[in-house]
């Protein structure tokens, strides 16, 4: 019998019981200011007691940290609103997180080879980066793309690069993650005709296109077009899956780049959550059902070092989405309160002093995202704040994670540290603080006002620029560069390095492409296109035409700016 | 002779890369050290970077570069600065940049590249003891 039913029976006397809890509530403070006393008269380390966030935290935690006035209804149970808990009711004890480990270099070649290897070596998802020509809308064979091509990421700018890309991996039975933002609809179309190209069935498509161009503008900077054209392209794709690919993520509304460009844990939490409430805002302002697009709307968080404040992190997001999606949007599928969220450890944690040290941080990062109740998770390579991981480095980090789930016994039982007062009290904290940063933001008129008045960008920098001068002053340890130095800075491990010729080979293949296509079946569709953009239907079906007669991404990004225009960036530090 | 001139400063984000933090990061430590700081913004290319150092008369141009296209990109700015009669001005800078690239772009005219993990401050004196070093000082 457990504490709980053992203290109702037998206790039919209310009163009584009252008294009775009021005695040990007056017992525990009394003990609890007994341990303050004598905590307060033992000297402590001269240290930061505060998180990578500059939260203050405290010794102890007991039951009166709790300020959640709800009580346990704020925890409740996994699978069920609020979803503190986790989104679903099994969590790992039915399916682990996705082990997916983002990856691509050089030529479509060369990435679909790395694809093939991880996934001989038990990953279970794809996830493609793209280098940054791609990631701005330009073709590999663009003036702007020089020197560029291949180095970040892998080069696609056609559907004949997207076909390559994928030889041989059937799109039906692998998810495919593509962090793409600016030209996310271009990219998602030539991964749909690619899919048909494989005789696939697109409405099997599993996967997510990362698509969240609020973030970019204020984090990340790979965008196209100014933010009204680009919500719409959003807006498109949403209602495009909804009836098209029902088991596809339209977007991955991040975090991650908000939080590595030097935000806090809490503004990671508020601006990515109000992100997505303003990506709902323009869903229903199209007049869409919210319960027809929501359930497929999915999440990306950084996982950073600060083990149990990313934690409470995750365990408030999915209540601040539950209760925003319930109550304030009216949502009514469950699945739309439900926040699926993949994460990746910090790379602006990793170090390029004794890079053998990462693989530890990585680790303990990947275990609070697992505590925390993610569903997919990409950890980290020790070497890649040198380069681009090698295959080594980067077998290391899967290792990590298959270690973390079958050897730790992490995922045995969900949600293990619902309920520690700690844990608890800095999910509430979380919660709060995000919800003060809403009103902050409404106070600025929304998000893209706050983004055009450069609020979000300065309020960032401002935390980076703290989290510097903590690290300079070397109040923040960091080991291996401002404590516990070396001697030799000498690199003691390999690099990956892209050869120039990737370059050279990329723009001749996209020479050979444009001299084999049908140049009149281009025209039309370009044309067609930059009608749609300005008569307002749908662009998904009119740029997907134009990724079957293999117009290049560039082509149809200018096909679209004719419309829309460029985005130019407030500029400041 | 002491030069009590404010030493000017372009910090600049060459090529398609959105990463500023660290570009951020400097360009503030240099204003708070007393630098005068142009910032270019994202996404600049080569030319465009040349034209705000010869029409701000810049004596430094520091380039934040983190896609890993430096082999391409400071030996263009170079070119360009030397080409715009600016082969005075000194071009530095930092990102993710290999031991052995640093060397083979300080073979080419280029100044210091500090990597990861480097302080503000080691940044900024390298500034100053170049500034005060230069041979127009």
């Amino acid at each position: 019998m457990s504490t709980i039913e053992r203290d109702l029976v037998g206790r039919a006397d209310l009163e009584g019981v009252l008294r009775e809890r009021e005695r040990e509530i007056a017992e525990l403070r009394a003990r609890l200011a007994e341990w303050e006393e004598s905590y307060d008269e033992i000297p402590k380390r001269d240290a930061l007691f505060t998180t990578i966030s500059g939260r203050e935290v405290r010794p102890l935690y007991t039951a009166f940290d709790r300020v959640e006035a709800e009580g346990d209804d704020a925890i409740g149970f996994p699978g069920s609103y609020p979803f503190t808990r986790g989104p679903y009711s099994t969590m790992y004890r039915t399916r682990l997180w996705t082990m997916r480990q983002f990856a691509g270099f050089a030529t479509a070649e060369e990435t679909n080879a790395r694809y093939k290897y991880l996934l001989e070596h038990g990953q279970t998802g794809l996830s493609v980066a793209f280098d940054f020509p791609t990631l701005m809308g330009f073709d590999s064979d663009h003036a702007r793309s020089l020197g560029e091509v291949g180095v970040c990421g892998v080069a696609i700018s056609s559907l004949a690069d997207m076909e390559r890309l994928f030889e041989g991996i059937p799109l039906d039975q692998v998810s495919v993650s593509m962090t793409i933002n600016g030209p996310a609809i271009i990219l998602f179309c030539f991964y749909v005709a690619a899919a048909e190209r494989q005789g696939v069935d697109v409405a099997s498509l599993r996967g997510t296109v990362q698509n969240d161009i609020l973030k970019e503008y204020q984090a990340q900077h790979a965008w196209v077009f100014p933010p009204e054209p680009a919500l719409r392209c959003i807006v498109d794709m949403f209602e495009w899956c909804s009836d098209h690919t029902p088991k596809y993520n339209p977007i991955s509304i991040s975090g991650y780049h908000i939080r590595e460009a030097g935000a806090t844990a809490a503004q990671e939490l508020a601006f990515t959550l109000r992100n997505g409430f303003e990506y709902v805002e323009r869903g229903i302002a199209r007049g869409l059902d919210v319960d027809s697009f929501a359930p497929r709307l999915s999440f990306f968080f950084d996982v950073h070092n600060d083990f149990f404040e990313e934690i409470a992190k995750l365990r408030a997001a999915r209540r601040i989405w539950a209760r925003g999606m319930k109550e304030k949007y009216g949502a009514t599928n469950p699945d739309s309160w439900r926040l699926r969220t993949h994460c990746q450890t910090a790379g602006v944690s990793l170090t390029a002093q004794q890079p053998e040290n990462n693989i530890v941080r990585v680790a303990y990062q990947a275990m609070a995202a697992a505590l925390g109740g993610t569903q997919s998770l990409h950890t980290n390579s020790m070497d890649e704040t040198l380069s681009l991981p090698t295959e080594k480095a980067v077998r290391i980090a899967l290792r990590t994670q298959q270690v973390l789930a079958y050897e730790s016994g992490v995922p045995n039982t969900i949600d293990p540290l619902a309920g520690s007062y700690f844990v608890e009290s800095l999910t509430d904290e979380l919660e709060r603080e995000a919800l003060d940063l809403f009103e902050e933001i409404d106070a600025l008129g929304g998000v893209v006002p706050g983004i055009e008045q450069g609020w979000f960008q300065q309020e960032i920098s401002a935390s980076a620029m703290r989290q510097q001068r903590e690290v300079e002053s070397g109040d923040r340890v960091v080991v291996g560069v401002n404590h516990f130095t070396e001697g030799s800075q000498k690199l003691e491990i390999d690099t990956l390095k892209i050869d120039p010729v990737v370059e050279q080979r990329q723009v001749a293949r996209m020479a050979a492409m444009r001299a084999e296509r049908d140049d009149d079946t281009v025209r039309s569709c370009l044309g067609a296109l930059t009608e749609a953009c300005r008569s307002g239907e749908n662009l998904v079906p009119r740029i997907l035409d134009c990724a079957r007669a293999y117009c290049t991404l560039y082509e149809i990004r200018a096909a679209m700016e004719v419309v829309f225009g460029a985005y130019k960036e407030p500029v400041f530090f | 002779m002491t030069d009590e001139r404010k030493i000017r400063i372009l910090v600049a984000k060459p090529g398609l890369d959105g990463h500023d933090r660290g570009a951020k990061v400097i360009a503030s430590a240099f204003r708070d050290a007393g630098f005068e700081v142009i910032y270019t913004g994202l996404h600049q290319t080569p030319e465009m970077i040349v034209s705000a150092a010869i029409q701000e008369d810049v004596d430094i141009v520091a380039m934040s570069v983190l896609s890993g296209a430096h082999m391409t990109l400071f030996p263009r700015v170079k070119a360009l600065l030397d080409d715009a009669g600016a082969d005075h001005v000194l071009l530095t800078g930092g990102g993710i940049i290999p031991e052995e690239d640093v060397a083979a772009l300080e073979r080419q005219g280029i100044g210091r590249l500090f990597g990861p993990g480097t302080t503000t401050t080691a940044a900024i004196e390298y500034v100053r003891d170049w500034f005060a070093a230069r041979p127009s000082a």
